[in-house]
């Protein structure tokens, strides 16, 4: 058996009878029992629940009810509720949670059959990109194990690289799917904002959170996302016309040539000539598949990191007040009052860049301040947003790097603002809502190196054929990291 | 805009955080650098521009008035850190 074989080769294994879904989901379960000790990109795995699962998974095939998905093995960011198992979030906080239901993007990969194997590790409450803040530990890159994996879905991103699992999901809410998708050599999708239900998401920052899916190839990716995503009545800003379901069969076909926008100020951030022209081969192949590639503006870039942190921040105050060691999760020993309970509960059950987030957000929510920072991050979001829609007048789709650099050596940025310019190419399209898929196109100094397409509100299946376009054309998607067995 | 010691203090109180000295020297050294950053937002012109809460600029749904939720009281208070008679329990408020 492959590890490293895609979702569909592998539906395709079980269909053809070379081997069943409960031997596929034990070859899974023994590499993460012999290899995870490396990389750390499980918080739990269900092994129980999945072989259940992957029973319930042949007896479908043999019943002739099975879907594309049905007895392949997936791994959820352990920021997805899952009935009956602890749902951590990366956090001590919720280290004694077990989620009493399920999120609705898991409920549709269990109702196709697929068979979850468990919960990755990731930055605490998604706030992050490295995954160094989880309460269980960093999480190691299978590219260079001294090396983040990048974040918050970093477990999901090393576990598809080091052929742990060949699916995972992930949620990005300024680039959480994207950035690990790069650093990790894998491909991951930040739907348009309300494709994939919001219920049973441990919510962050709620105007800019947004599941997806996270694979080895792009018609992978297309395979999940038509699973996952539609208009859910249990998310209050789900999209009611929402994703058409048509990704998979868009991926089947060649795309029709297309316009593709370089944006002129991402490309003057790139200032490393020789990472530039990794991704500068990205454009080329494009063009050599008859696509047409011109530069275009978006003026407000330089705004995006700043206009995100507000928003973030603030949102997330107001989200994790919910945690007060009374209904749920962690709760401080012998509290002599309700402050106390509060208080202690709480400083004790977050960590570091938990506690910066809720102070930056509670101070620009503040009395006197929320109109300087909220409001006018709100209102420079609008023009952040406009950029993009006046850009898709002109062009199908961006092209643009995913992340500045490639994987960076664990330990090595500790300033937060630092850290924060790690989002800059991506938190603009979740600022302005619009889908995005990180794709490997190269390396620098032997790591991968992501780049991404992005397109106009609800384009999906568009931008999910122009990918399996590229894919068909270049190989750097099937390539595996050299110690890893 | 600079950011005191006194504020943090401010902060962690309408936060519901107690860190403790160390921690608040942190706290105001990250926020002071995180602060300058985000103040660069000013510069951008928004005279007349609409603040974005949704960038589909959706509206909230309405739906038929029909219940459609069961309670599941005891599911959720099998999670909870203390309960007694379907009641969860906190330090005294009231003396």
């Amino acid at each position: 058996m492959n590890p490293f074989a895609t979702v569909t080769e592998l539906a395709d294994g079980i269909r053809a009878g070379q081997f069943s879904s409960v031997e596929l989901t034990r070859y899974y379960l023994e590499r993460i029992e012999r290899l995870d000790a490396r990389f750390n990109s499980f918080i739990t795995v269900t092994a129980e629940r999945a072989l259940a699962q992957a029973a319930a998974a042949d007896a479908r095939y043999r019943a002739g009810t099975s879907t594309p998905l049905t007895g392949v093995p997936i791994a959820h960011k352990d920021i997805f509720c899952t009935n009956g198992v602890r749902t951590s979030c990366g956090s001590k906080m919720l280290d004694n949670f077990i989620a009493p239901y399920d999120a609705t993007a898991v409920a549709r990969l269990d109702a196709a059959g697929i068979v979850t194997l468990g919960k990755t590790n990731m930055d605490e409450f998604a706030m992050g990109s490295s995954c160094e803040t989880s309460f269980y530990g960093p999480v190691r890159n299978p590219w260079d194990p001294a090396r983040v994996p990048g974040g918050s879905s970093g477990g999901s991103a090393a576990a598809l690289a080091a052929g742990l699992t060949p699916a995972a999901t992930g949620t990005d809410t300024g680039g959480s799917i994207r950035q690990p998708a790069a650093f990790s050599g894998i491909c991951g999708l930040k739907p348009t904002y309300g494709s994939v239900s919001r219920y049973g998401m441990v919510a962050f920052a709620s105007s800019l959170d947004q599941g997806g899916p996270m694979a080895r190839s792009v018609a992978d990716i297309a395979l999940l996302l038509d699973a996952m995503a539609g208009f859910d009545a249990k998310d209050s800003t789900s999209a009611i016309n929402g994703h058409d379901g048509k990704a998979a069969a868009a991926t089947a076909a060649r795309p029709k040539p297309m316009k593709i926008g370089l944006p002129t100020e991402y490309l003057a951030m790139l200032t490393d000539p020789a990472f530039a022209r990794v991704f500068d081969e990205a454009r080329r192949v494009l063009e050599s598949l008859g696509h047409t590639l011109v530069e275009v503006s978006l003026p407000h870039t330089a705004a995006a990191v700043p206009t995100y942190y507000v928003i973030a921040s603030a949102e997330a105050s107001t989200n994790l007040s919910r945690y007060d060691g009374v209904r749920y999760g962690h709760r401080c020993e012998a509290p002599v009052d309700l402050t106390d309970l509060y208080e202690r509960s709480r400083s004790e059950g977050f960590g570091r860049e938990v506690k910066r987030r809720i102070l930056t957000g509670t101070y620009a929510l503040s009395v006197g301040y929320f109109d300087a920072y909220y409001l006018k991050a709100q209102r420079v979001r609008r023009l952040i947003r406009d950029d993009f829609v006046a850009a898709f007048g002109s062009v199908d789709a961006l092209l643009a790097p995913t992340a500045p650099g490639v994987a960076f050596p664990i330990g090595q940025i500790s300033d937060p603002v630092e850290m924060y310019q790690q989002d800059v190419f991506t938190v603009p399209a979740s600022l302005a809502g619009v889908p995005a898929l990180a794709l490997p196109c190269g390396f620098h100094e032997g790591l991968p190196v992501g780049t991404q397409l992005i397109g106009p509100h609800l384009s999906e299946s568009q931008l999910l054929a122009l990918g399996a376009d590229y894919q068909r054309a270049t190989d750097w998607h099937r390539r595996t990291p050299p110690r890893v067995e | 805009m600079t950011i005191h010691e006194r504020d943090i203090d401010k902060l962690c109180v309408l936060a519901r955080l107690a860190l403790d000295e160390g921690e608040r020297k942190h706290a105001h050294d990250d926020l002071t650098r995180i602060i300058h950053m985000i103040d660069s937002l000013a510069s951008v012109a928004t005279e007349s521009v609409e603040p974005l809460a949704h960038p589909l600029d959706a509206t909230q749904r309405m739906r038929a008035d029909e219940v459609t939720e069961r309670v599941e009281r005891d599911a959720f208070q099998r999670i909870a850190p203390s309960v007694r008679d379907g009641l969860y329990l906190v330090p005294r408020v009231v003396e």
